[in-house]
C-alpha cells in the first residue's frame, strides 16, 4: 500500500469569507468530518480520507482479536500526527456503556474528545435521548468535549447544549441510510436556536445531499457510508469535499428569494417596434 | 488449572518468566486465559506481543491512564481485564 508519507497533504484552509470551524476552542478548517468504517481495504480508506480533505477523523474501540493479536488497529494506517481522531460509542445502548467507552478512548491519551452515540433501537439506530443527556452530563462534567449524536429535535438539541455538549450533531437521516436531508427545517432550526456548532452526523448518501445540508447553514457534516460504500470511495469522499465547499459558499453567498411567478432576466423594454 | 488445555499450560509454563510454579487464569477479552501466577499485567501483554501502546487496558471495570503502572499491576485469577484499541467506525 502507498505509505501516508508518499501522499502529499492536502492543502487545508478555510476560504477566504469563511471563518474557520471552531468546537471546544479548537479550530478547524475542514467541515467535512469522514468515519474511517466499511471501506475494502486499509489503502482505499486511507487515500479516501486524503481525498476528502478532513481533518477529523472518527474511529471505534473495539476488543483486541487475542487470537490474531497480530491483526492491526487502524492506527496503523492512520497518521494520528496528521488526524485529529474522534472516537465513537457506537454500538452502545445505555448510557453507562457509553461512558465507559468513552472513558477507554480518552486513555489512548490522543485526545478527550468523543462522538457520543447512545442508540434506542436496533432497526433504526435512532438515539436514546435519555440516555444521550445523561452521559453527555456526565462526560462533560469529567472534561470531554462532547459531540452528541441527536435526532433532528430542536428541544433534545437545546439540552443537551445545556447539559455541556461541544457540539450537537443532528442525524440528516437514519445512519448508514444514505436517504439524505430528510427535513431540512428541522435542521436550519436548530441550526438557528444553538450557539454550540451543529454538525450534521449520518444519512447524507451522495454529493447533492451533502450541498443541500450545507446550504442550511450547519457547521459541518461527518459522513462514512456515503464515501466507504461508493463505487470508487476515493472519487466519491473528492466529491464530497466540493459539495461540502459549495454549499458552505451558497449559504454564505446567501441565496435568493423564492418566488412563485417567473420574473425576466432580460431587460422588458427596447425591444423592436 | 482444571480447564486449561494442557498444551496450553505446557506452553505457558515453558515461557513464564515468573516461575512459581502456579498457574491463574484471569478473564481477557472475555475468556479465561492461563498466565502464571504472580504474572503483571505487563506480562501479559508481552505474552500476547502487544504493544503497549496501541492498546488501551481496563482492569477490573477501572481504565488504566498510565502504561506505566502496567508492570507494577499483578493479575489475579478472578480479574477482568479488557485490552481495546481503536477500529474503523463512523
Amino acid at each position: 500500500m502507498t505509505a501516508i508519507s508518499e501522499i502529499a497533504p492536502p492543502p487545508r484552509q478555510a476560504a477566504a469569507n469563511d471563518a474557520p470551524l471552531v468546537i471546544g476552542e479548537r479550530e478547524f478548517t475542514s467541515r467535512l468530518l469522514i468515519g474511517t468504517g466499511k471501506y475494502k481495504t486499509n489503502e482505499v480508506m486511507v487515500q479516501a480520507i486524503e481525498a476528502s480533505g478532513a481533518e477529523i477523523v472518527t474511529v471505534a474501540v473495539r476488543r483486541v482479536d487475542l487470537d490474531r493479536a497480530h491483526e492491526e488497529g487502524i492506527l496503523h494506517h492512520l497518521d494520528p500526527a496528521r488526524f485529529f481522531l474522534l472516537s465513537n460509542t457506537a454500538g452502545c445502548y445505555t448510557a453507562e456503556d457509553a461512558i465507559r467507552y468513552a472513558r477507554l478512548a480518552r486513555a489512548a491519551g490522543f485526545n478527550e474528545w468523543i462522538k457520543l452515540e447512545v442508540i434506542g433501537d436496533k432497526e433504526t439506530l435512532l438515539p436514546d435521548t435519555d440516555g444521550l443527556l445523561a452521559a453527555t452530563r456526565t462526560l462533560a462534567a469529567e472534561g470531554f468535549k462532547v459531540m452528541a449524536y441527536t435526532n433532528d429535535d430542536l428541544i433534545t438539541a437545546l439540552r443537551l447544549e445545556d447539559a455541556g455538549a461541544a457540539a450537537v450533531m443532528p442525524l440528516a437521516s437514519p445512519i448508514g441510510s444514505g436517504l439524505g436531508l430528510l427535513n431540512p427545517y428541522s435542521i436550519r432550526t436548530i441550526k438557528h436556536r444553538l450557539s454550540v456548532p451543529v454538525i450534521v452526523d449520518a444519512g447524507v448518501g451522495t454529493a447533492s445531499d451533502a450541498c443541500i445540508t450545507m446550504e442550511q447553514g450547519v457547521d459541518g457534516i461527518l459522513m462514512n457510508t456515503a464515501v466507504a460504500a461508493a463505487n470508487d470511495p476515493v472519487a466519491m469522499a473528492h466529491a464530497m469535499r466540493l459539495a461540502v465547499s459549495a454549499g458552505r459558499q451558497a449559504y454564505l453567498a446567501g441565496r435568493m428569494p423564492r418566488r412563485e411567478v417567473a420574473v425576466p432576466s432580460s431587460p422588458t423594454t427596447g425591444m423592436l417596434g | 488449572m482444571p480447564n486449561a488445555p494442557l498444551s496450553t499450560m505446557f506452553r505457558l509454563m515453558t515461557h513464564t518468566t515468573v516461575p512459581d510454579g502456579g498457574v491463574i487464569a484471569p478473564m481477557v477479552n472475555g475468556e479465561r486465559r492461563s498466565v502464571a501466577a504472580g504474572s503483571t499485567l505487563g506480562d501479559l501483554l508481552r505474552s500476547l506481543e502487544l504493544d503497549p501502546r496501541t492498546v488501551v487496558i481496563e482492569h477490573n471495570g477501572v481504565v488504566l491512564r498510565d502504561r506505566d503502572a502496567y508492570d507494577a499491576l499483578t493479575l489475579g485469577t478472578n480479574d477482568n481485564v479488557e485490552i481495546v484499541h481503536f477500529v474503523g467506525g463512523g
